[in-house]
């Protein structure tokens, strides 16, 4: 990045820990059923577990042979079997069928389920019910936390926010809680929360209960402050095209656990490679956060500086030639290769999001977030609909077209949904029933019009009297309050000025400049007034759920140490990395350090995805 | 002080002291006698049930629960059957073993707890003899049956019934028997005449001790405290005592008594190698020990003899005393002209207090042998074993002044001795009534202490002991208060408001209180409301919801695992609930709780669909029930369910009002039909497809004009319908077909999309057809699009539009000079936007 980090921010902590106490506690549950074991292993928990412990590490604990639960019949021989999965009733039931078809084959064997990171009732009634519980042992892998990078820890549960927001199934607030805790326990005491959202509260009580019910250590804190956020204060911010080049990696490639495949158009070989994207990696370490139109300048520099490095070797003598290639040329090498690869990443990128369609698309997004053209981004729409060119980016667009106007006019609400089930069929309805339930896509209520038009009003009265307008109909309506929110926050930077995207002026450079992401615009509010004195207009129109505690020892708050300027910001029902960039962002210039604790990653796709209810 | 040995008895090398602990506040009638008494060691309680065998049910015989001290606890009159044997467990609580076998166990305050029962043989046989005894394992009972069999149970908490092996030869009762507890195996060690057998579970084994005369009968036997000692008392008079292995014979003693003792109990101190065994008979207690000698002591009274861990107990109708061997450091201290450094320190102390120069010179010989720490050290630790406070004053006093002349000497052991002295102190008194040694007190731990304390109700004594000590709330004052509100709930003459009011000021918030506990302990005696209003003052939620479940409060129940937060309590009230209720009751109690409705749909969705359906039935959630339908059936295979799924669904969403999803559905059930209709005819495998995908499909197959059937039927858009036919007549080639529908009518979709799907197919040719027919706005893009740079720079020029020009010229090569400078011209000329 082109602007350097302020000297004086602080350390990050050291999360690796986390890793080694999750380890030894699998080991030590592996350990409990001694002798060889075959292992089953829920799919989403493949990759986490890989992070944590590989195969060799388990075959050093018998663990005879790994297979992945696809809830068919199993070919295992051995006569020991451990089931490593989340506490989903559907697995439970396909172990349940798995003994129970032993039983009838007079097979003796013996069976263990390790629940992460927890256990459910619910699954110990399925194991009664099948009259189960006695031949099954149950336990705990307390996995909540998986560090991705040194400032993402993942709880690697995407279903939270379909669980927690759709199906109002609060059984993961406990969890998230405890996670909280966790972190609590190894790099507390928290001397501040802060926090927005009705999870968010509960998580926060489930860890202040947790928190009394142990006993605390005083120690040196590590980290200071703590945010908690839910997805659905701000469903703008993920609904929106990413452009900055970890988001665009993952919206296009999708980064699983923190590591993506690369097909062979990008590796330019026949094979697809598997690469790690973190900040081990150095060159990404240095695009991931840029916009797009600056990473081929970049790459291009990066590859000048590693030719002139390789152009050294000429005019050595034998032992300086030496010393290069026993120190150096490995380095370059594998620079040279990551360096190859993101290039590779980057013209696949570019082939695919140059095209015509693409740049109109972010046209129509940046007009929808402006709220001006707003018939022809409904035409848009509808084409995009027509042409089938595809399933999700046409409710994605539907979506934001309602949340940023604060829902659809009948009229068009109708017929776009109409022209949406001819083009993908009528199950569907259920995932407008879905869509509808979270106030994603919405009818404009008769009189909420009036809205829209104080928005086309507030174009050519001032600003005072629109906002004294939009707050006045925003009370009725407990819905939306996109543009409100806009326009107090000053989310969307006039429009005139030309946006540097090279040197970011402020966090609406990861979306080029059109929209600084509210969910980050909140942080930084509330950091920096510390609480929420000032922003009590915008809170009513997010419905509220703020808090804002001070920790147990108040004594702490007083002094100033590092950990004051390392926050932690918690989401719950996941967060985008184009947030995370903007964090980092706001982090550098500001003197803070941001720790992003999510549910898991997210982004367009995996919205709406979670939100499918057709049975395909 | 100066008389300190003055009780003191010399046995071979060793002392024993006799020193009285109470005057016994009791006021017996009759004295001990024909009595049946049971005393608890480490100065447990003494349970006293007079003429047991009376059995005229116009006097019952009255059992009377006395504390150490004597003082009254509980009297009330036996009302059960004739008992054999009482006895103390580990806990304070009475056994009294009756002759029918059956056990019954009283609290300390002769309140009725529970019963078990021997074995159902026991019944016809009856209980000849009992014996209570402790073990590692807790406490245990054996009884000796008219039938001659021995059944015991190791832990009356965990009753299981051991049947002993028959004795060959026995009839009616041994002579005498004891338990055993060995290699963590319980024996019962028996004599029958000259006989003498081991028993375990399994069998029965004779054995003889070395030294025993094989002739002479064993009347009485003892074995000591930890189970190391055994001691033998046969009819010649002849006392055999060695370990309990039976392997080594320690000594022999001829008594010189015929009858047979009365009690025979062991006396002896741990770590001591001088054992002894106290006799008992009517007039006279006789102690014997490694040596030949005997010390005697004449009794007037009746007494009963308690064996402790480091004595013995003697207790008589009007005082008690404790029989001990002198302890080896009070010995040194106190022995007359001992020259033990602590007697030196002492005795330099005393002279201090005399303000005598003296006191100068015995310190000095201590210091000369560098001796001075050993001697506070003795004192402190004899200050420990003494019972006079006014020797244990002395003795702290001379540690004290020793320290003074050390430099760095520990104090914690000086410090230690003093708290512990006096909490030992309070409770030696009269009033409480626990005569401890500061051995017992060392063995038995501070917390089984308290347990004691707290057992006798001694609460305020209890917590000022924890305070002293300054033992963490937790296991200290909260266990206090918990037991004594467990306690206050089951006062009866209180209202409910004044005993949740006393325990909420008394309790608090201290920490490790359990408020659903002593809820608990309100709703077995039987107070719910009390339960209930305790219940409010829990914090945690969580902990509320199980009791309020027991007490069928299962709606506040629900609310307060709702409030808990924790889904899994929510979950398991639900359950509960479940099967509780009635359907309808509970699925109303459901529709006030979100929180736990939302969970149990969630748990329907995945092991009982048809719930679902009446759950939203009974919600008259029309909305969610026709989703329901809609999901249902797509699991329906035959398109005739199908169809009449869709058909209630249709009805549901009427029923909601929502106007647009029925008619959605409609048509997706007229599609069907439809589809149904062609795969019939033409096998074209519709089915199931969207509305899209079936004319695309149509299309592709070439059924044009059931497409345009489709199109006509379900008001598809005109553009979406040109798009598609479009799409599709370009990618099977059909260009004259294009052309024809090119010109059908205006294209709604316009004619750039007609070039750009052209050039997708790499048709050139066809695409410039459509290239004029392009609106003005897009002929740029067209010409661009077919690369006619000559004709997209004519249009543009045209148009006078620069970025237009701008988009032709950045397409331009150098070799189109020309253009180009055509281009900049134009461009100069150009309106400025």
């Amino acid at each position: 990045m082109a602007h350097s980090a302020r000297r004086d921010s602080p350390e990050l902590p050291d999360f690796s820990l986390l890793k080694r106490l999750v380890r030894d506690q699998l080991i030590y549950l592996l350990e409990q059923l001694p002798g060889k074991k075959d292992l089953f292993i829920e799919a989403d928990l493949m990759s986490p577990l890989d992070r944590i412990a590989n195969v060799s590490t388990l075959k050093q604990h018998e663990v005879d042979k790994l297979y992945k639960v696809e809830y068919k019949p199993i070919i295992s021989t051995s006569d020991q079997l451990c089931f490593l999965i989340r506490p989903r009733i559907q697995t439970v039931k396909w172990i349940c069928d798995v003994a129970n078809a032993d039983k009838a084959a007079g097979k003796f064997r013996r069976y263990k389920i390790i629940f992460t990171p927890q256990k459910f009732y619910a699954c110990e009634a399925v194991l009664e019910e099948q009259g189960l519980f006695g031949d099954v042992t149950t336990d705990e892998w307390a996995f909540y936390l998986l560090p991705l990078d040194d400032d993402i820890i993942s709880l690697e549960l995407p279903e939270f926010f379909r669980d927690n927001f759709l199906a109002g199934d609060q059984r993961w607030v406990r969890t998230a809680g405890s996670a909280l805790h966790l972190l609590h326990s190894v790099y507390g005491p928290f001397s501040k929360l802060y926090g927005i959202g009705r999870c968010a509260k509960m998580a926060y009580e489930s860890w202040r209960e947790q928190v009394e019910e142990g006993e605390t250590k005083p120690r040196q804190a590590e980290i200071g402050n703590v945010f908690l956020i839910d997805r659905d204060v701000d469903f703008v911010t993920p609904l929106c095209s990413q452009v900055v080049y970890e988001g665009l990696v993952d919206d296009i490639f999708r980064i699983k656990c923190g590591c993506v495949e690369f097909g062979p158009d990008v590796t330019s070989s026949d094979k697809s490679l598997k690469v790690m994207l973190n900040s081990q990696d150095k060159v990404f370490n240095e695009i991931r956060n840029e916009h797009f139109s600056n990473v081929f300048g970049f790459l291009s520099q990066k590859a000048r500086n590693l030719q002139t490095a390789y152009d050294k070797r000429r005019g050595m003598d034998i032992k300086q030639m030496k010393t290069f290639v026993s120190e150096e040329l490995k380095g370059l090498k594998h620079e040279h290769r990551l360096l190859s690869l993101h290039i590779g990443a980057s013209e696949s990128i570019m082939k695919k999001k140059t095209k015509q369609d693409f740049q109109e698309l972010l046209k129509t997004e940046h007009s929808l977030l402006e709220g001006f053209e707003i018939r022809e981004c409904i035409s848009f729409i509808e084409e995009h609909i027509n042409r089938q060119v595809s399933m999700i980016e046409s409710l994605r667009l539907l979506c934001l077209l309602s949340i940023t106007e604060n829902g659809l006019l009948p009229k068009d609400f109708r017929s776009l949904k109409a022209q949406y089930l001819q083009s993908y069929g009528v199950d569907h309805l259920l995932t407008f029933a879905n869509l509808r339930q979270l106030g994603l896509l919405v009818e404009q209520q008769p009189g909420e019009t009036l809205t829209v038009m104080e928005s086309k009003v507030g174009k050519l009265v001032n600003d005072k009297t629109a906002g004294k307008l939009t707050d006045a109909f925003s009370s009725l309506a407990k819905k939306s309050n996109f543009r409100a929110l806009s326009r107090k926050l000053n989310l969307v930077p006039k429009s005139d000025e030309e946006y540097d995207l090279r040197v970011p002026r402020d966090m609406a450079y990861i979306f080029s400049g059109a929209y600084i992401p509210l969910s980050c615009k909140l942080i930084e509010q509330v950091l920096e007034r510390d609480g929420w004195t000032g922003l009590e207009e915008v809170t009513r129109l997010l419905n509220g759920h703020e808090f804002a505690v001070t920790g147990a020892n108040g004594a702490d708050v007083k002094a100033k140490s590092d950990a004051q300027r390392v926050v932690l910001v918690m989401f719950l029902g996941g967060c985008t990395f184009s947030e995370i960039s903007a964090l980092r962002f706001l982090g550098r210039e500001r003197g803070y350090k941001f720790i992003v604790v999510t549910t898991a990653i997210t982004n367009s796709s995996r919205l709406i995805e979670a939100l499918l209810d057709n049975h395909v | 002080m100066a008389f300190i040995t003055a009780n003191w008895n010399p046995l071979g090398e060793a002392f024993y002291r006799k020193t009285e602990l109470y005057e016994m506040c009791w006021n017996l009638r009759d004295g001990l006698r024909d009595s049946l008494v049971a005393a608890a060691p480490y100065g447990g309680p003494i349970a006293l049930l007079r003429e047991p065998h009376r059995r005229s049910p116009s006097s019952r015989p009255q059992l009377e629960i006395y504390s150490a001290s004597g003082v009254s606890i509980a009297s009330f009159p036996w009302k059960s059957g004739p008992v054999v044997q009482l006895g103390w467990t580990v806990s304070d609580e009475l056994l009294c073993i009756q002759e029918d076998g059956s056990v019954l166990i009283y609290d300390l305050f002769g309140s009725f707890k529970r019963h078990f029962s021997m074995g159902q043989e026991v019944v016809q046989s009856q209980v000849l003899e009992a014996k209570v005894f402790h073990s590692p394992y807790g406490t245990g009972v054996a009884i000796v049956t008219g039938s001659s069999r021995l059944t015991l149970a190791t832990n009356i908490d965990d009753l299981k019934l051991r049947r002993l092996p028959e004795v060959p030869g026995l009839q009616g009762k041994p002579s005498c028997w004891v338990v055993l507890t060995q290699d963590r195996q319980t024996k019962v060690l028996l004599s029958n005449g000259p006989e003498l057998y081991i028993l375990d579970s399994t069998s029965c084994t004779a054995v003889c001790p070395p030294g025993v005369s094989p002739q002479d009968g064993i009347v009485h036997m003892s074995v000591s405290f930890s189970y190391k000692y055994l001691a033998l008392f046969t009819d010649t008079g002849h006392l055999w005592t060695g370990p309990s292995h039976l392997q080594d014979k320690m000594i022999e003693i001829d008594t010189k008594k015929k009858t047979t003792p009365k009690q025979m109990v062991w006396c002896r101190r741990p770590k001591s190698q001088q054992p002894s065994v106290v006799l008992m008979w009517d007039r006279l207690l006789l102690v014997a020990g490694v040596c030949s000698d005997t010390i005697q002591f004449p009794i007037e009274d009746p007494c009963v003899l308690v064996g402790e861990l480091d004595g013995v107990r003697i207790i008589s109708s009007t005082n008690q005393e404790l029989l001990q061997e002198v302890p080896l450091v009070c010995q040194d201290i106190f022995k007359i002209a001992s020259m033990a450094p602590g007697a030196l320190l002492l005795e330099a102390h005393r002279e201090y207090e005399k303000s005598s120069q003296k006191a100068d010179e015995y310190l000095r010989e201590i210091k000369e042998q560098s001796m001075l720490g050993e001697a506070v050290r003795q004192c402190v630790e004899a200050a420990g074993h003494e019972y006079d406070t006014n020797t244990q004053k002395s003795l702290l006093r001379a540690a004290s002044f020793g320290k003074c002349f050390l430099t760095d000497f520990s104090p914690d052991q000086f410090v230690l001795t003093c708290r512990e002295l006096r909490v030992l102190n309070a409770v030696r008194e009269n009033g409480v009534g626990l005569p401890l040694t500061h051995t017992q007190f060392k063995q038995m731990t501070l917390q089984v202490l308290i347990d004691r304390l707290v057992y006798r109700q001694f609460y305020p004594l209890a917590i000022e002991i924890c305070r002293y000590l300054k033992i963490p709330d937790y296991q200290g004052v909260s266990r206090v208060l918990k037991h004594w509100a467990s306690c206050k709930v089951q006062q009866k003459d209180l209202s409910d408001e004044a005993i949740a009011r006393a325990v909420c000021v008394k309790v608090g918030d201290s920490p490790g209180v359990s408020y659903s506990h002593i809820a608990a302990k309100a709703y077995e005696c039987g107070r719910t409301e009390l339960a209930i209003k305790l219940l409010d003052f829990e914090a945690r939620s969580g902990e509320q919801v199980p009791l309020l479940l027991k007490m069928k409060r299962s709606q506040l129940a629900l609310s307060k695992a709702v409030e808990s937060g924790d889904t899994d309590l929510v979950y398991t009230v639900v359950s509960y609930l479940k099967n509780e209720m009635n359907r309808g009751d509970f699925f109303m109690t459901l529709r006030n709780q979100p929180v736990a409705l939302s969970l149990y749909r969630q748990f329907c969705k995945l092991q009982e669909q048809d719930t679902l359906k009446d759950l939203y039935n009974q919600d008259d959630d029309h909305q969610e029930l026709a989703n329901y339908y809609v999901t249902a059936s797509y699991r329906e295979k035959r398109l005739e369910s199908r169809l009449s799924l869709l058909q209630s669904a249709v009805d549901e969403y009427n029923k909601a009002k929502n106007e647009f999803a029925a008619k959605a559905t409609e048509d997706e059930m007229r599609l069907l039909r439809f589809q149904r209709k062609l795969d019939d005819e033409k096998g074209a495998g519709l089915l199931g497809l969207s509305l899209q995908a079936t004319m695309e499909a149509l299309l592709a197959l070439g059924l044009h004009k059931q497409a345009e059937q489709l199109y006509r039927d379900f008001r598809v858009p005109d553009k979406r319908y040109w798009w598609l036919k479009l799409k599709s007549l370009a990618e099977k080639e059909e260009w004259e077909e294009l052309e024809k529908f090119s010109k059908s009518k205006k294209s709604p979709i316009g004619y750039l999309a007609f070039v750009d799907i052209c050039m997708k197919c790499n048709n050139k040719y066809e695409a410039k057809k459509y290239v004029s027919k392009v609106t003005p706005e897009q002929k740029v893009k067209a010409h661009l699009a077919v690369s006619d740079l000559e004709g997209a720079a004519d249009a543009a020029i045209e148009r006078r539009n620069e970025s237009e020009m701008g988009a032709v010229l950045s397409r331009c090569s150098t070799s189109d000079r020309l253009l180009i400078d055509r281009l900049n011209r134009a461009r100069a000329t150009a309106p400025k936007k």
